[in-house]
């Protein structure tokens, strides 16, 4: 019956095992999977991504140099980032933090002044 | 005295997933137990349609949160038996190491959702407490706490380096002082005891006629392990399977208890025994043809049937999950037993029924 009493007794003194989440956050490990980002400028907008993807969480348009990311589809399986030929795509360690509205992440790559000089030209 | 018909679930306090059992009580004693699936459906084996081949290991692995590696073993396992792809070495001895992590989690996992089941908090916290270390492992190698997402068609994704090695090793015989502390409170203590010493009691015959799966069938003294086919790098492994002989609910916890210790140990050999070398093999094409593909899961055997026809997308998938096979063994042990036992004798058959209705 007293089996866990040494345990117990120990619990009182030493600190405690669980931390007060939102607060008080713990490092990330290197390599964790927490959020899927991308270096838009560096996009060549391929699709590759998209095809590899899943949970078909990710939306390439070629033709308005624009690429979307559905954060709430993501599965953090990091699929993406190892296809990605320019390696533009990555995973942030830290956890993707709560939202009040639920929104697909857009990015617009701008278009580089010199391509455009050359467009006229 | 009349009989009368009690629901048990589909949302019960020991159970975090829905099963409904129909118990026929007389006063206080279960005569007959009639279970009911189907709550929890979500037609992934059916996705088969929608996602190619390599998808798909991200599908199967989300059929169950606790043995997620697994399923992409056993899956990654029979598209390369089909394709002829010979996986290296090294990729082999990581595929154990990360499964009989998981192992270890779920067996820890187990034997605290048992405590809670007979109201043990306490028990229940310290077991908790020790598998979040075994979580952090997971985390620091594959990237993720509870889904690695580490085995891919022709190997794994990632490497475990030297540095990250004795950091495994280190935190691994942390968790053995930790849960070696816990030994004489799950194998000695009274109220233990008391809540699962010669309570649902299979025989060796019975369980296996019924066709248990698992720390059933190893409880009751079947010597039956999938590991024990060497698959993946379990053959250049040196293992005994855990059997104990008495078949009841405290045979099977001592069993699974036991395993954690060998899930330990199978990781050192591994780490002994794991040769330099590539990780993956890069494959190319569709697979054509039809195969079987076991691997040993936390809760016993688990059975991927896969027929493919060469196209991107395969024709049919089947699995076949260790709690469905544990469910005649289930209906077979509550007859006779007391109303209050109930959640303890479903929970020692290690239920998960996400896995089982996939």
């Amino acid at each position: 019956m007293f089996k866990m009493t040494k345990n117990i007794l120990r619990n009182l003194f030493t600190k405690k095992a669980t931390r007060l989440f939102p607060y008080e956050k713990r490092e990330p490990f290197k390599g964790a999977r927490g959020e899927l980002d991308i270096k838009i400028e560096d996009c060549i907008f391929c699709g590759l991504c998209q095809r590899s993807c899943p949970s078909n969480c990710i939306k390439v348009d070629r033709p308005n140099k624009k690429w979307e990311v559905n954060q709430f589809s993501c599965i953090l399986c990091g699929v993406c980032t190892e296809v990605c030929p320019k390696k533009c795509l990555f995973m942030k360690e830290h956890y993707k933090t709560p939202v009040y509205t639920k929104n697909i992440k857009e990015h617009q790559q701008e278009v580089k002044p010199a391509a455009s000089a050359e467009g006229q030209a | 005295m009349a009989r009368t018909i009690l629901p048990f679930g589909p949302q019960h306090p020991v159970l975090p997933e829905p099963i409904h059992l129909k118990l026929v009580v007389e006063d206080e004693i279960v005569k007959e137990a009639l279970p009911a699936i189907g709550y929890v459906h979500r037609g992934l084996e059916k996705l088969v349609d929608l996602k190619d081949i390599n998808q798909m290991v991200y599908v199967v692995e989300r059929i169950c949160g606790i043995c997620s590696c697994m399923h992409a073993l056993a899956y990654c396992q029979g598209i390369e038996e089909m394709m002829n792809v010979e996986v290296p070495p090294r990729a082999k001895f990581l595929r154990v190491i990360w499964a009989e992590l998981h192992r270890i989690h779920s067996h820890l996992l187990w034997l605290g959702l048992l405590a809670d089941a007979f109201g043990f908090e306490s028990l229940f916290m310290q077991c908790w407490r020790v598998r979040e270390k075994i979580m952090d492992l997971q985390e620091a190698t594959a990237g993720n706490r509870v889904i690695v997402s580490v085995n891919v068609v022709g190997g794994v994704r990632r490497d475990i380096n030297k540095d990250m090695e004795k950091y495994i090793l280190d935190t691994l015989k942390e968790v053995e002082q930790e849960v070696n502390q816990l030994k004489s409170t799950i194998l000695n203590d009274y109220t233990v005891k008391k809540r699962t010493v010669g309570i649902g009691v299979l025989t060796k015959e019975q369980v296996y006629q019924l066709g248990g799966a698992g720390p059933m069938l190893r409880a009751s003294g079947v010597v039956q392990d999938m590991r024990m086919t060497g698959y993946a790098a379990y053959g250049d492994l040196d293992f005994e399977p855990v059997v104990e002989t008495a078949g009841d609910c405290y045979a099977r916890t001592v069993v699974r208890f036991r395993e954690i210790f060998q899930s330990i140990d199978l990781i050192r050999q591994a780490f002994s025994k794991m040769p330099d070398g590539e990780i993956n093999v890069k494959v190319k094409g569709f697979p054509t043809g039809e195969v079987v593909s076991r691997v040993e899961q936390p809760r016993g055997e688990l059975l991927y049937y896969i027929r493919a026809n060469g196209t991107k997308n395969l024709e049919r998938l089947r699995v076949r999950t260790p709690t469905f096979a544990n469910i005649a063994p289930l209906v077979a042990m509550l007859p006779g037993i007391e109303l209050a036992d109930v959640p303890v004798v479903v929970l020692t058959i290690d239920p998960c029924i996400s896995c089982t209705e996939r």
